[in-house]
């Protein structure tokens, strides 16, 4: 299988296999009016399969919310064809707005107007609990 | 506002705060004159919301409030953080309970005054684990190293959580939870003990063969709908019960708590054994509201010289 590289974009590499999809849906890319080239469940000599991710003409991402869906996604920036950096997601502290609090007895399921927050939990599975009821986030 | 926002010192100077208070009533029964606490209970909760109101009144300040949302604006629809935004011009602090988890937060952003977090939902109810460590305190003079055995539903029972979880901040505890497998406690607590050196933890299924260990025994009501069947329930139930024949096995000194109310769990003949301190608990619950409202919105306690910080070790 081949496909055509980017000449300016990024490229996100080592995606979960088969979650490239799930991960433009938190990314917020919207595939009808992007450019894009998808490889799903390819092989990786690191993981076994991973995703393949490629965007033209995007310049920069959300890497909180990458480092949220697939921290163990790298990501390659291109310019002109090349391959001008490379950067790593990291867990980040707080996201406003990404997860919804899945638990009906929250509160952000009836209280208007308030934005739905998590952080990380510091403990050894390094999951994300919701600011008001403590919930841990389900991606 | 969770229990967590108080640093350790906080804390014990709440509970320094509630024994000062208790032995000199009259002395502090001015210090809130002419501030109002609004009790605004979204649900019933007929005890604490006494509890909150009368500790503001023995402070020489008045309350106002609701019980029960259908009596509220939020029957027309207004949002928490709407009747906070009003509530918020009235008075000098709100207590809130809510059955909505993270409603005392929400509450807390909304609000210009001080909001004390009276329960929320399954959540927290740090008001009560405040009751609780200061009975250990009155009783034992400490809250570390002490072996704190409790038993029953330790799955669903907040309390319980927030006990251990409190305990471990002040480290040195041995903890014995004493559940049938179906009501265990949950993987996070358990985590949270782990990740204190000084505490450790056994679990058990029978009281009647741990309960001469222990110096603290924390009861809690074993629900029937917890239950998928009744033959368990009632299975399990009278082993879960502490009555006279149980309590000859403890040691003297022990104390036996429980958050209330009690349906079953601890028969009546318990009431008049000396070990029985659930309703000093109850006591101790008003004096640490006190402490609290009055730390927050209350003059200086006449003659109350703080804790000094050294006093806690790091």
């Amino acid at each position: 299988m081949e496909v055509t590289s980017i000449q300016d974009g990024i490229i996100i590499d080592h995606v979960p296999a088969g979650t490239a999809l799930k991960v433009l849906q938190y990314l917020k890319i919207d595939p009808s009016k992007t450019r894009l080239a998808l490889i799903m469940n390819t092989d990786s000599p690191r993981y076994g399969t991973k995703d393949i991710i490629k965007i033209e003409n995007v310049e920069g991402i959300d890497l909180d919310v990458l480092g949220l869906v697939a921290r163990q996604a790298t990501v390659d920036i291109v310019r002109g064809g090349r391959i001008v950096e490379k950067v790593q997601p990291h867990l980040p502290e707080h996201v406003v707005n990404v997860i919804t609090c899945v638990n009906p007895r929250c509160v952000t399921t009836t209280e208007r107007g308030i934005d739905q927050m998590f952080h990380l939990a510091h403990s050894e599975r390094q999951e994300y609990r919701c600011d008001y009821c403590d919930e841990e986030a389900k991606l | 506002m969770t229990l967590d926002d108080l640093s350790r010192h906080q804390i014990l100077e709440l509970l320094h705060k509630a024994a000062y208070i208790d032995a000199h009533r009259r002395e502090v029964s001015h210090t809130c004159d002419g501030r109002v606490l609004a009790t605004l209970f979204y649900e019933p909760s007929t005890r604490t919301r006494l509890s909150f109101e009368t500790a503001m009144l023995r402070l020489g300040g008045k309350v106002i409030g609701f019980a029960g949302a259908q009596l509220a604006s939020v029957t027309k629809g207004e949002s928490i953080a709407d009747t906070i935004k009003t509530v918020s011009n009235y008075v000098d602090a709100i207590a809130i309970r809510h059955p909505k988890e993270g409603a005392a937060l929400v509450a807390s952003r909304a609000a210009s005054v001080p909001v004390i977090n009276a329960g929320d939902g399954g959540h927290m109810h740090p008001t009560q684990t405040l009751a609780d460590l200061a009975t250990l305190q009155s009783r034992f003079g400490r809250i570390t190293d002490l072996t704190v055995g409790l038993c029953g539903d330790l799955t669903f029972g907040r309390t319980v959580h927030s006990l251990i979880e409190t305990l471990c901040r002040f480290g040195n505890v041995r903890f014995v939870l004493i559940s049938p497998d179906e009501l265990k406690t949950p993987q996070y607590v358990i985590d949270r003990i782990n990740a204190t050196p000084s505490c450790s933890y056994v679990e058990v299924r029978d009281l009647v063969s741990v309960i001469g260990d222990l110096d603290v025994l924390y009861m809690t009501r074993v629900q029937k709908e917890r239950f998928f069947n009744e033959d368990d329930y009632l299975r399990l139930r009278d082993t879960y019960i502490l009555d006279e024949a149980k309590l000859s096995l403890a040691q003297p000194h022990m104390a036996v708590l429980h958050p209330l109310p009690r349906v079953n769990e601890i028969a009546v003949e318990v009431d008049d054994d000396p070990r029985a301190a659930y309703f000093e608990q109850v006591k101790n619950g008003m004096l640490m509201r006190m402490a609290l409202e009055s730390s927050v919105i209350g003059d200086e306690l006449p003659g109350y010289v703080p804790l000094e910080p050294k006093e806690v070790q790091a």
